[in-house]
């Protein structure tokens, strides 16, 4: 537990650190990013939050088997939409043409359009649930369980 | 004797890397480019995605991910497993 003025400053700060993570995810098929990267944005916030609080107070909130349990779920949703298109092949881009994401952008650079890219960005949405929940997990799990002493202010 | 030997290894490792590095080769100018102008030419027509790199990783490699998802798993399992085993540990003993 660090000083008020830290803490105030992270709470203004982390909805800012969330958004721009979730943007990045969610934008993976157009910007630059993806799930890998706007997960680690989002659990950079998490790490924050941990440092500021300290893990005694986070552990209330983010139980670990819940963080578990959802990446587990991330990387199966993640699994099953790759078999969805095993009529194909597999990883096959079954969402191309239909009005979910299906629209095709023009050649060439462009504004781009968030109703594109088929399967990727939920592929991109899936990896970002599994990275958040996971590296969350992680470093909750060191930050708990290192048997280091929680330093008093 | 041993710093001697020591300096030789470093003169020499020093001087094969830097050699190396002379004769790699030059950045962004492919033998093969075949497949790279493929994947420029088209795809965002078959993957309808305007960010290329997304396309190659969820769509052409889409394998090469699941890798990479599964070693994030793999990573993730083995840190809790073990710190959890300690954790237990030190509270039985």
């Amino acid at each position: 537990m660090l000083t008020k003025i830290v803490r105030t400053v992270a709470n203004q700060l982390i909805l800012f650190i969330v958004i721009f993570g979730l943007y990045v995810i969610v934008h993976g098929h157009i910007t630059p990013g993806g799930g890998f990267q706007g997960g680690a944005v989002v659990v950079s916030g998490i790490v924050m939050l941990l440092v500021v609080f300290g893990s005694q107070d986070l552990k209330k909130s983010l139980r670990e088997r819940v963080l578990s349990i959802t990446e587990s779920s991330g990387a199966l949703m993640f699994i099953i939409l790759a078999f969805i298109g095993i009529g194909v092949v597999f990883f096959y881009n079954f969402l191309l043409g239909t009005p979910i994401f299906g629209r095709i952008p023009d050649f060439g650079s462009g504004p781009g359009d968030i109703w594109t890219g088929g399967v990727i960005p939920l592929m991109n949405i899936a990896v970002g649930i599994k990275v958040i929940a996971g590296l969350s997990a992680v470093v909750l799990a060191l930050a708990l369980f290192s048997g280091g002493e929680e330093v008093e202010e | 004797m041993r710093q001697v030997t020591g300096w030789i290894v470093l003169i020499v490792l020093v001087v094969f890397l830097i050699w190396s590095v002379m004769l790699i080769h030059p950045f962004g100018y492919p033998d093969v480019s075949d497949m790279d102008d493929y994947i420029i030419e088209n795809s965002q027509e078959e993957t309808g995605s305007n960010n290329v790199v997304a396309a190659v990783l969820f769509d052409y490699r889409g394998l090469d991910t699941l890798g990479e998802a599964t070693i994030l798993f793999t990573a993730v399992t083995g840190v809790l497993l073990l710190l959890r085993a300690s954790k237990r540990k030190e509270e039985t003993s």
